[in-house]
C-alpha cells in the first residue's frame, strides 16, 4: 500500500538554509548540505529544496549547492528555484535532483512544463503554487511581484496538470510559518480539481496537522519547513504518531512507540529509572 | 564480488550522480559513469539509470552507438546489469509513452501507461511496499514488504515468470523484473534509503 509522505521544505536564500515566515521574515538556520543530512538520518520521506535567491534575481540554480547538498540525501530530492531552460534540469539531473519544481515559471511561462514533462516525463516535473485567502475566495500567489492574481488555485492547478507537471505543490501564504496548521479547505479543493499527487504546505506546527491534513483531506504528501528545523525529534515523534492511525513508512531505529507526548506533542521525559536502563543498551549500527 | 568493477552508463539522461553517491557510501571504489565502449567492456557490473520519457531515453542511448554494445556484453556475455526506473523499462520489447517505441527487448515485455481505479493518482509517487515472489540472492537480508521509493506513470507490463518482485497500487505492479544476469527495479533503491543500499549490496554481492 502506497504510504502517505511526510516530507521537509528547506528553503534556501542565499546559499543558507532560512525560515520563513510569511514570505517577508527570513531567519537564518544553517547549510543546506547539513540540513539534508541530518533530514535523511532522521528518516524524513522526500526533501524538497527551494533557492528563493535564484528566481529572484534571475540566475540559475546553485548547481554547486545542490551538488554538495545531495551527497548524502537518500531520498528523493525536488529541487526548485531559477529553473527557466531545458539544461538546467539536465544539469541538476546531473547534480542528485530527482525532480524539478516550477512556481514563476508555472505562472508566466509554463510552456517549460510541457517541455519537461515531454523530455523528462511528468513524475519528474512539480507545480508549485502559492495560494492566499481573499474576500473573494483563494487566489494564486505570486511571491516576486507580491501581487494576487486573479487565477483561483484549484482550476490553476489542473491547468497545470493538463500540460504535464506530475505534482502539485499547494503553499498557503496565509499560513507560512504561523504555525497555524495547514489550510485544509485549500487542499481540498486542490485534490478535488486533479488526478495527481498533492503535497500540502504551509502552517504545520506538530503531527496534529499532518494527522489532520492526512485524514481530511486527499493529501499524498505533506511538507513542512520551520517545524522540521525547530521542534526536537520532530520527524520520527511526526511519524510515530501518524502510524497509529494510517500508513506511514517508518524504519528507523528509533521508533518512540512508547514515548509519552504532552498536550503540544513535546516529547515528556522517560522516567529516571527507565533512563538509567537505557543507558545499558547497545545499539547496533545497521552494517549494510 | 566484494570490490567490482562497476560502470554507471551515461546516456544524458538518468540521475546518474545519485546512483554514484549510494556506491560511494556504500565503499565502491572502482566506479564510473561512463558510455566509454572499453570501459563498459572491462566492467563487472552495470548499472543502466533512467530518468526521462521512454523514447528519449531509448534514443539517447542509441545515438551513443550503446545498443549493439550493451546487447553484445548484457545477451551474449551475461554481465550483471541492474536497470533502475526507465533504465528497467526500457529493457522490455516495446513503450508506449508518447507512440509505440522500441525498447531493448531483453526482457518480454510492453511498458504501458498506469490504468488504476478511481481515486487512484498517477503517477505512482511515494513509498509502496515491496513483495517478492521467491527468494533470490538479490533480496538477501531484505523484509518482505519493505518500503521502496516508486516515481512512475509507464509500469513494465510481463509475464510472471519474470517478475519478481511486485508493489501494489490499486493493481500489481511490477516492481522487479529478472532475467538471468538481468535484473531491473521500477523503484529507486539509490533514494529509498537503507532498503535501496542493501538492495545494491545484495545485488554486487550476488554477482
Amino acid at each position: 500500500m502506497l504510504k502517505k509522505r511526510v516530507a521537509a521544505t528547506v528553503v534556501v536564500r542565499d546559499g543558507i538554509v532560512v525560515q520563513s515566515i510569511g514570505f517577508k521574515k527570513y531567519l537564518p538556520v544553517g547549510k543546506p548540505a547539513i540540513t539534508i543530512e541530518f533530514l535523511n538520518s532522521w528518516g524524513i520521506d522526500e526533501i524538497i529544496l527551494l533557492d528563493i535567491t535564484a528566481t529572484a534575481k534571475c540566475i540559475s540554480p546553485d548547481f554547486d549547492m545542490i551538488r554538495q547538498a545531495s551527497k548524502k540525501c537518500y531520498v528523493p530530492l525536488t529541487v526548485g528555484g531559477g529553473i527557466t531552460k531545458i539544461s538546467d534540469i539536465e544539469e541538476l539531473m546531473h547534480c542528485g535532483a530527482d525532480k524539478v519544481s516550477f512556481n514563476q515559471q508555472a505562472i508566466h511561462r509554463s510552456g517549460i512544463i510541457a517541455e519537461a514533462a515531454h523530455l523528462f516525463g511528468d513524475q519528474c516535473v512539480v507545480a508549485s503554487i502559492d495560494a492566499v485567502k481573499t474576500a473573494e475566495g483563494y487566489r494564486v500567489y505570486d511571491y516576486l511581484t507580491a501581487k494576487v492574481l486573479a487565477t483561483q488555485p484549484a482550476e490553476f492547478a489542473k491547468q497545470l496538470t493538463d500540460m504535464g507537471a506530475g505534482e502539485i505543490l499547494i503553499n498557503s501564504v496565509d499560513r507560512d510559518g504561523t504555525y497555524t496548521g495547514y489550510d485544509i479547505e485549500l487542499i481540498k479543493m486542490v485534490c478535488n480539481e486533479v488526478n495527481v499527487p498533492v503535497i500540502a504546505s504551509g502552517g504545520a506546527k506538530n503531527a496534529m496537522d499532518f494527522k489532520q491534513v492526512f485524514q481530511q483531506t486527499n493529501a499524498s504528501a505533506a511538507t513542512a519547513a520551520n517545524f522540521f528545523h525547530f521542534s526536537e525529534h520532530s520527524v520520527i515523534s511526526t511519524k510515530a504518531e501518524l502510524k497509529k492511525e494510517m500508513d506511514i513508512r517508518l524504519e528507523t531505529h528509533a521508533n518512540y512507540a512508547e514515548a509519552c507526548f504532552n498536550e503540544n506533542f513535546r516529547l515528556n521525559k522517560k522516567t529516571d529509572q527507565v533512563l538509567g536502563e537505557m543507558l545499558f543498551v547497545k545499539i547496533e549500527k545497521d552494517i549494510i | 564480488m566484494i570490490d567490482p568493477k562497476i560502470v554507471i552508463v551515461d546516456y544524458g539522461l538518468g540521475n546518474t550522480h545519485s546512483v554514484a553517491n549510494a556506491l560511494n557510501y556504500l565503499g565502491y571504489k572502482k566506479l564510473q559513469i561512463t558510455a566509454d565502449f572499453k570501459l563498459i567492456e572491462c566492467a563487472d557490473a552495470l548499472i543502466l539509470p533512467g530518468v526521462g520519457a521512454f523514447e528519449t531515453c531509448a534514443s539517447n542511448l542509441r545515438a551513443r552507438g550503446l545498443e549493439p554494445l550493451l546487447n553484445d556484453v548484457v545477451l551474449r556475455q551475461k554481465r550483471p546489469i541492474l536497470g533502475i526506473c526507465v533504465g528497467m523499462q526500457l529493457m522490455a520489447t516495446t513503450g508506449e509513452e508518447n507512440g509505440i517505441h522500441q525498447g531493448l527487448n531483453w526482457i518480454p515485455g510492453v511498458v504501458k501507461r498506469l490504468e488504476l481505479p478511481a481515486n487512484y493518482s498517477v503517477p505512482h509517487v511515494g513509498w509502496n511496499n515491496v513483495e517478492y515472489a521467491s527468494r533470490s540472492p538479490l533480496f538477501d537480508r531484505i523484509e518482505q514488504g519493505a518500503n521502496y521509493y516508486f516515481d512512475h506513470s509507464y509500469t513494465f507490463v510481463c509475464d510472471e515468470q519474470y517478475a519478481a518482485a511486485t508493489s501494489e497500487y490499486g493493481i500489481s505492479i511490477v516492481a522487479v523484473v529478472q532475467h538471468e544476469n538481468i535484473v531491473g527495479v521500477q523503484f529507486h533503491p539509490e533514494k529509498s534509503q537503507v532498503n535501496g543500499l542493501k538492495l545494491f549490496r545484495s545485488f554486487f554481492n550476488s554477482i
